[in-house]
Order: C-alpha cells, then structure tokens, then sequence
C-alpha cells in the first residue's frame, strides 16, 4: 500500500481533531446574543456525537476482517452492536438522564446513596475502559504496520501519545462538535471507497460466491506467513513452499500436502494457484491466540452466539463514555429521541463493514491466512480498484480508521480518568486530572503487547461481557426495581462483573485452550449477566432494611417527566 | 506465554484492590509500629474505637445511626450487649440477649424522668440468660434526655456503671455537636432565603425608574422591559427547589442585562462564549447572577467609556468552568479577602461572599468562588460547578427562552 496518501491523511485526520476540539466553541458560540449561546446540545448532534464516540476500531476494522475469516455468522456484531441502543431506549436512557448522573458512579451514588457503591462502580468503569482501550491501540499498531511497515506498537504508541496530550491539555473542550466531526468522517471514510468498491465489482461481473462456498483464490497468490500456524487440510491442496512446512525445509518446491493438520513456521512463504481453496488455519501454540475465540466458537456455535448477543445487547448501557454523553441532553425525552437517532446512524454505518468483509473474501482471502484480517478495510481499495484512484481511496479509510480509534480512546480515556481522578487519586485538581489521563492510558498500552493478536472485534467484545454483566443489573435493577438494596448492588456486580472479568483474563491468558470450559469462558455474558442479576436480586431480598431511604422519590424523579415532577415529587417525598 | 502472563496479570489485579480496600479498611493505629506502653497502646486503643464511632452519631440518633455506631460503642465498653433507644422505642439491639427489649423499656421512663442512670437486676426466666444486668445511661442535649444508652452484664460491676455513664456523656457531646450541624444547615437555608427574598432592592429600584422613562418617549420598548422585569422576577421569586439549570440561570442573566443596558446603553457591552455541553448542569439558584451584577457594578464604576464583560461557560470533565471577567475598576485584594472572611460587610446588595458560601456550602469547601482582581486591572470571577452532586436536582425542565415566547 501507498504510504504517501494515507501517511498525510492520517495527519491531517490528527490535526484537525485537534483543532475542530480547541476551536470549534470558540469560534460557533463567541457571540453577545444569549437565545444563539445558550442554546442546548439537540438530539441530531448529540446522536451523531454518540455515534461518532461508540464506532471504534472494532466497529471499523474489526467486523469486516471477521466476516472475512468466517463468514456470515459474524453479521451478529453489527446487529448486536446497533440492538444495545435498542435496550437502552428501552429501559435506560431517560430515567439515566433525569437521575443527573453524569457518570456510572454517579448513578450508583445517586440511587443507592452509599459511597462503596460508588466506588466499586467506579472500579468497573476504569476496568471495562482498559479492556475497551486494549484494541483500539492495537487497532492502530496494525493501522501503521499495514500503512508503513513500521513495528506493531508504534501506531498504538502514537495514538495513546496524541489522546493524552489532547485530553490533559483539555483539547476537548467542544466535545460534542469533535465527536459529531468524526461520525462523519468515518462514514464517509468507509461510505465513498465502498461505493467505487461496490462498482468495482459489478464492473468484474459481480462474482456471488462469496459465502456459498469456501473462499478461493481468484488469481496466483503469494502469502507470508507471520505467525506459526496450522492448517487444517479437508482436501489436499497443492502449494509451492519457500521456507520450513511440518518442520522440514523447503525452497521453492511445489508440495502436495495430504489431508490432515500441517504446521507451517513463521516466515514461510506460500504461493498458491488461481482456484485454489483457502484453508482454514490455527493459530500455532506459541502463545498466539486470535483464533482461540473462533475454535470456541467453531465448537459451539449457538453458545457462542447467543453469548456474543446478550453481551452486546446489554453491555452497551454500561459502556463509560457513551454513558457521560446522555448528560449533554437537555432532559429525559431529548435524551429518548437522541437514542432513536443514534439507532439510525449506527445502524446506516453498520450497513458498511459488512460490505468489505464480503468483498474482502472474494478478493484478499489470504488475508485469513497471514493473521492481518483486521486490514482488510485497508487494503482492499488497493487490492481492487489499484492505482491512484486506490490510494487515494485508501488513504481516506486509513484517516477514517485513524478517527475511529482517536474519537473512542479520548472518549475512554477521559471517562476512565474522570473516575481515577475523582475515586482513586487523593485530592483533586486540574493537576490531578493529567495525572490520571496518563494513568489511564499508560494501563492498556503497557498491557497492549502483552495481549496482542486477539482479534479487535472479539476483544471489545470481551468488553461488553463485562460491562453487560457488572453495569446491566444495576442500570436495570436500579432504575426499575424498588428494594435493591447497597450490599445487593455490590454483591451483584461483583459476582456478575467479577465474574465475567475472571473469564476474560483466563480467555486472554489461553486457559484452557479448547473444549467446552473454553467456550464458557470466552462468551461468559450467557451465564454471568444472569448470575449478576440473581445475585443482585437475592442478595437485596435478604437485607430488606438496608433498602435507601428516599428510594420512593428518587424512582419518581427517574420515571416522571420533568414538567410534571415538583408536585409528584413532593407528594412522595412527603410519603417517604 | 506472554498472553499468559497477562491473563494473570488482569486476574491478579482484581484480588490486590480488593486487599488494597480491605487494608485500609481494616488499618488501626498499631499497625504504624511498636508505639509506647501497653497502656498507651490500650489508650490509643480506645481513642481510635471512639473515633471511629463519632462519624454516624454526627448526624443526629436515628435507627441508621445508632446502628451504625453501636458496635464500635459495645467495643468501647467491653460489654456483651448495648442497646440505644429513643424516648419511645428500642433503635437497636447490638450484642446478645435481645428478648430483654420489652423489660428495658419499661423501666426507660425514670431515666427519661431524672435525667439520671440507675443500674438494676433483670429478670428472666431462661436459665443460661447471659446478661443478668442493666446500666441505663442517659443522653442529654440541652439538659433534655433524648435517649438511653443501655449496657448489659452477666453480674453487678461499679466500673460498667462508671464506664457506661462515660460513653454516654461522649455521646451525647456528639449529638451535641450534631444539633449544632443542624442549626448551622438551617441557618445557611434561611441565609439563601433571605437573599433571595432581598434579591436586589437598588435593582427594583432602578429598574422601575428607567422603565417609567421610556413609557412616554417608547412605549413599545417600556412594554419590552417591563416583559424582561416580570420574567426575571419570576425567577426570582421562584419557590420551589433550590436548584437551577445553567440554561435557566444564563437566561435570568439576560434578563437582567436587559434591563442594566436600559439603564446604561452603550456603555456596557457583553460578550458570551458558552459550550452547550454544560448548559443542563443543576447549580445553586440565583449564584452567578450576583455575580454578573457585580462585574457590571465594578465595570461600570469610575469609567466614563464603555465597560466589557464577558462570561465563559467550559465543559471541564466532570465539571463546568464558570468564568466571569470584567475590565473595570477591580478591588484591593486585602478588603476583597476580608469581605470574604465576613470581617466587614460589603458596601451594597448581597454580594460575593453569600455567593461563596452558598458554593462551599453545596459543593464543599474545594468549590468556593477563586476571584482574581488588583486595584484597576479589572476582575475575573471563577466558579466550578460538579456535573453531578448528590442532592442537587434541577426542579424545572429546561426552558428554551419561555420569556421571549410569552411576550
């Protein structure tokens, strides 16, 4: 891929953040007419502001090079990722709003009025924010490796550098233009390049066989491969081999590998003819693990499934920086009609992802095979349509990717700073707020290499398990049920939270590697989210008088509209 | 294996802040090293139970409280049951042999009565009934008993009577104290009342005089600020909550400039640079507009050409940065802090200082106003207010210039 287009593009993505988060209040709201600047955040651009902070690089990237590894089965992230605001206008978004919550803590603090509450909520948002910022970094170290070659860390490395100094120097300041900005971008980013890609193929006679069958090569393919691996032969495949295949050397020799598993040493080269079948490969045993999530799910298929949609369904109530958004809403309805737009503007971009991946089987198959098929969004402009118009194209998905991880990590970063800053660190201050930016940063980046090759879409997925298990309960629990109760809150997201986390770890360490405790671990949402919220539950019955003072007019406040709720409110009040 | 180490890494991490709060909850003065004497030790000991008993009994006897504090009280007395009551009933029970609540209450009313303990036989009829004895203690505020405390024994002891009328004392010091937190909360609430039942007699005043001007040379534009005066009287008067939004405040504020640059015409001009993030944030009623009266007060004084002030609104995290700077006269800093102290009243209307307290009052003392200003270098005023503090509800919606449509 041409660096010289997407390097620049990438800049210029970096600086104008920068700009449009330092500048752009400055300039749209200096003014001495008070009806022009106080005038409150609407629906339409708090939505695209929300959107623009949820679609990370999972969203980008990551869907695309799972659809391409494995098929349809893969179109639940999409769904799965747009559905969660679906629960969220159900059941949250307004009662959150008018708790005046501005944080996850808040909210605990708001409705149970016990400080451990706050603190243990507070703990799971700077826990889901780490998991959540792991692959947006490794997100852009494969962005650069793919754009420049440079080493695996760097683009991480840089994006973690560029948010932390943005966010400590407060350059966030018109958050809500910036990450409006950059729903935007990312869009068009992915919407432009799709379109010619889509034309692209109609103009190669529009081949359909992408899923009907196991993907194949399309013309002579040279693939290296990076990383140790397996494969797994159902036929015999003939394959010319430059370097080391079931631990014997070769050079340059045309093999005919029978059926059956074969391991293949990193650094070989293999070049395969036009027609060839793709064969399917496993991750090698040396400490690699982007397709432990797959095999678990290879086994399992509907656990998996069904794992994958409850936490995504219910984790993206939980997520911290989508959370502190719903606060820019003036009131309880604009924070429901906010939600029903951000349905439409993910669920338009969710459109897109799909697309490359399908494409990205037809024309990069290989890609499942070299380890890279998060780069599929990248390199398939390229691959496709080549030339200038390619690099071109490509370098507005290579700056697109980049918004993707710049707009979600500073939302992370600044939502899991707010918390050390203001639950963890001592004493408070603009100080103490920079220090806590680096702290939240430096957490996931010196943890970036020790985790790499999941693939982003699984690891944020992992995320949600989390935040689905720990954040769902209590939002839910909290906001519709009247005798939860402090030690049941904590118990549940404890048990729940804790749970799910202790799974993830051992999902990342490769404990155990297959069978069916694996798949267990690796889709814990199916068993943690209801053991949080029966744990929750039970625990609350059990201490009937611990159950919040007050707790019949904080409800009245979460469920009446705010017109209505100075008499109501009294009333209960009175009542309590 | 790298993947591995990290997966422990992330495993072992929950465990250590669990061990981590557990630590600090459990901390006790001893564990800082070999300090002193056993009985110095058994001092601090005590010390640090009474302490750490203190807090709840801050806010007032109720059932939360006295049970809160209560087993840190039976530690102090070494006793194998202490029960709190009120005038009326049993607020709880710590320790063993609960079935004695009804006995204890009968003989409440003499403590309550006197004002003096007395200890006395209990009777039971279970045999193995580990407390045969009762101390009645009683907690007095104001020279009126609000409450018992009762220490139960196995036998007759001078030192549990002794001991037990102690601990009552220090309690009721403490609830003592905590009737003092609640004259001072009452005191602040009557404060707020009170300015904003004072809010501005000059700015009534004023007002009504340079609207009386207009009604014969402008009809249409006396009719404009009588508008303008009614809306922002409204708010004024408001009654319910105690809470505003930003949004509300920012158009009270409006409303008053209106009125001012009746007054002063060109002489004034404003500029505002608000983020629209902040502007749902609840905030103390009526506390940034004083504060833009005495920014146009001090930039208008002693300046025969035009005074400018701007107001900043930033979205800051999880908290809103409120600026309000004018290029006036400014303030000797000495007379500013001793307005500040409450050492001297401010020349005229309420001023900053209410401002101040109403701030400390809500937010905590880390939320007061910081002003910085010098003799002709102008002032600039900067408030901080939290996106979210317990108890501080907006009590309206959020009204979108409801002023301006009515008129």
């Amino acid at each position: 891929m041409n660096s010289a287009f997407a390097v620049p593009a990438v800049a210029l993505v970096v600086v104008a953040t920068v700009l449009v988060g330092a500048f752009g209040l400055r300039i749209s709201r200096t003014t001495s007419d008070f009806y022009v600047a106080s005038r409150t955040v609407g629906p339409r651009l708090n939505a695209a502001a929300i959107s623009g902070e949820y679609l990370s690089a999972a969203s980008f990237l990551g869907i695309a090079g799972l659809v391409l590894v494995q098929g349809p089965d893969m179109l639940w992230y999409p769904v799965g990722y747009t559905a969660g605001y679906l629960v969220l206008l159900l059941f949250v978004a307004a009662p959150l709003r008018r708790s005046g919550a501005y944080t996850l803590p808040d909210f605990a603090e708001a409705r149970l009025g016990s400080q451990s509450s706050r603190r243990l909520a507070g703990a799971f948002v700077v826990g889901v924010g780490w998991l959540y910022l792991l692959p947006q970094l490794q997100g852009a170290g494969l962005t650069l490796t793919v754009l420049t070659g440079a080493p695996d860390s760097l683009g991480g490395l840089i994006v973690a550098v560029v948010v932390t100094a943005i966010v400590a120097a407060g350059g966030m300041r018109s958050i809500t233009f910036v990450q409006a900005f950059q729903y935007w971008l990312k869009l068009t980013a992915l919407l432009v390049p799709a379109l010619f890609l889509v034309l692209a193929w109609q103009g190669d006679g529009a081949p359909r066989d992408a899923f009907g069958e196991p993907a194949t090569f399309r013309d002579q393919r040279v693939v290296r491969v990076d990383d140790t691996l397996d494969l797994r032969l159902d036929r015999p495949l003939t394959v010319t081999v430059d370097g080391r295949v079931d631990g014997r050397p070769h050079r340059d020799a045309v093999l005919r590998l029978p059926v059956g598993t074969h391991h293949i040493e990193r650094g070989t080269r293999l070049t395969f003819a036009e027609g060839t079948a793709v064969p399917v490969a496993e991750r090698g045993s040396n400490g690699g693990m982007s397709t432990s999530l797959a095999a678990g799910r290879e086994e399992r298929p509907l656990y998996a499934t069904y794992g994958l949609i409850l936490a995504t369904f219910l984790g993206t109530m939980g997520l911290p920086h989508v959370v502190v958004r719903f606060y820019t809403s003036p009131h309880g309805v604009a924070a429901r009609r906010t939600t029903v737009a951000v349905l439409a503007l993910i669920g338009a971009f969710y459109l897109l992802p799909p697309v490359y991946g399908a494409l990205g089987r037809l024309y990069a198959p290989e890609l499942a095979l070299s380890g890279d098929a998060d780069a599929a969004v990248l390199l398939l402009p390229d691959r496709v349509i080549g030339g200038l118009g390619g690099d071109l194209l490509g370098a507005l998905v290579a700056g697109g990717a980049f918004a993707a991880f710049l707009s979600t990590a500073s939302g992370l970063t600044m939502a899991v700073a707010g918390v050390l800053t203001q639950d963890v660190l001592p004493t408070r201050g603009v100080r103490h707020f920079r220090l806590g930016t680096g702290l939240a940063m430096a957490v996931p980046l010196a943890a970036s290499p020790l985790v790499g090759g999941l693939p982003v879409a699984d690891a944020v997925g992992l995320a949600f398990a989390v935040s689905a298990s720990s954040f769902c309960p209590l939002l839910v629990l909290g906001i519709w049920w009247r005798r939860l109760t402090p030690p049941g809150a904590a118990a549940g997201m404890l048990v729940g939270g804790g749970s799910a986390f202790a799974a993830v770890a051992a999902t990342m360490a490769g404990f155990p590697g297959t069978g069916g405790l694996h798949a267990l671990l690796a889709w814990p949402a199916l068993w943690s989210v209801p053991l949080g919220f029966l744990t929750m539950i039970l625990v609350s019955l059990a201490t009937p008088g611990r159950v919040p003072a007050g707790t019949a007019a904080i409800l009245a406040r979460f469920h009446l509209p705010e017109e209505l709720r100075t008499e109501e409110l009294r009333a209960a009040e009175a009542k309590a | 294996m790298s993947g591995f180490l990290a997966g422990v890494c992330i495993a072992i991490l929950p465990f250590v802040a669990a061990g981590f709060w557990l630590g600090r909850r459990t901390a006790r003065p001893e564990n800082l090293g070999g300090l002193g004497t056993p009985v110095e030790h058994a001092t601090f000991e005590t010390l640090h139970t009474a302490s750490l008993a203190a807090p709840p009994l801050r806010a007032g006897l109720t059932e939360e409280t006295a049970r809160r504090s209560a087993r840190r009280l039976r530690t102090l007395l070494g006793t194998d049951a202490l029960c709190l009551t009120d005038e009326t009933r049993v607020l709880v029970w710590d320790g063993v042999g609960s079935h004695h609540r009804a006995e204890i209450m009968e003989r409440l009313a003499g403590p309550l009565e006197s004002g003096r303990g007395e200890a006395f036989r209990l009777t039971c009829e279970h045999a193995d009934c580990p407390v045969r004895w009762a101390v009645l203690a009683p907690l007095t505020v104001d020279d009126r008993v609000h409450g018992v405390l009762v220490a139960c024994a196995p036998r007759e002891s001078a030192v549990l009577v002794r001991a037990a009328g102690e601990v009552a004392r220090w309690v009721s010091v403490q609830l003592e104290l905590a009737d003092l937190d609640q004259s001072r909360t009452k005191l602040i609430e009557a404060e707020i009342k009170a300015l904003r039942a004072q809010i501005s007699p000059h700015f009534v005043f004023n007002s009504l005089a340079v609207i009386a001007s207009f009604v014969r040379t402008d009809p249409e534009r006396a009719r404009e600020l009588l508008l303008e005066f009614a809306d922002f009287t409204r708010y004024s008067f408001r009654r319910h909550g105690d809470f505003t939004t930003l949004a509300d405040e920012l158009h009270a504020i409006d409303h008053y400039l209106a009125l001012v640059r009746a007054r002063f015409g060109d002489r004034l001009a404003v500029t505002l640079q608000i983020a629209p993030e902040v502007l749902p944030v609840a905030l103390p009623f009526l506390c940034l507009q004083p504060l833009v009266e005495n920014a146009v007060k001090h930039g208008l004084e002693g300046k025969a050409d035009q005074c400018h002030i701007q107001i900043t609104a930033q979205d800051a995290g999880a908290e809103a940065l409120v600026v309000i700077e004018d290029d006036g006269a400014g303030m000797d800093p000495v007379a500013l802090r001793r307005i500040l102290a409450g050492e001297v009243s401010p020349s005229g209307g309420i001023g900053l200082s209410n401002v101040d307290d109403r701030l400390r009052q809500v937010y905590g003392d880390d939320y007061g106003l910081v002003i910085e200003t010098a003799l002709g270098a102008g002032m600039k005023i900067t408030a901080r207010l939290p996106k979210y503090q317990p108890g501080v509800h907006s009590a309206a919606r959020l009204t979108g210039g409801q002023g301006r449509a009515a008129s």
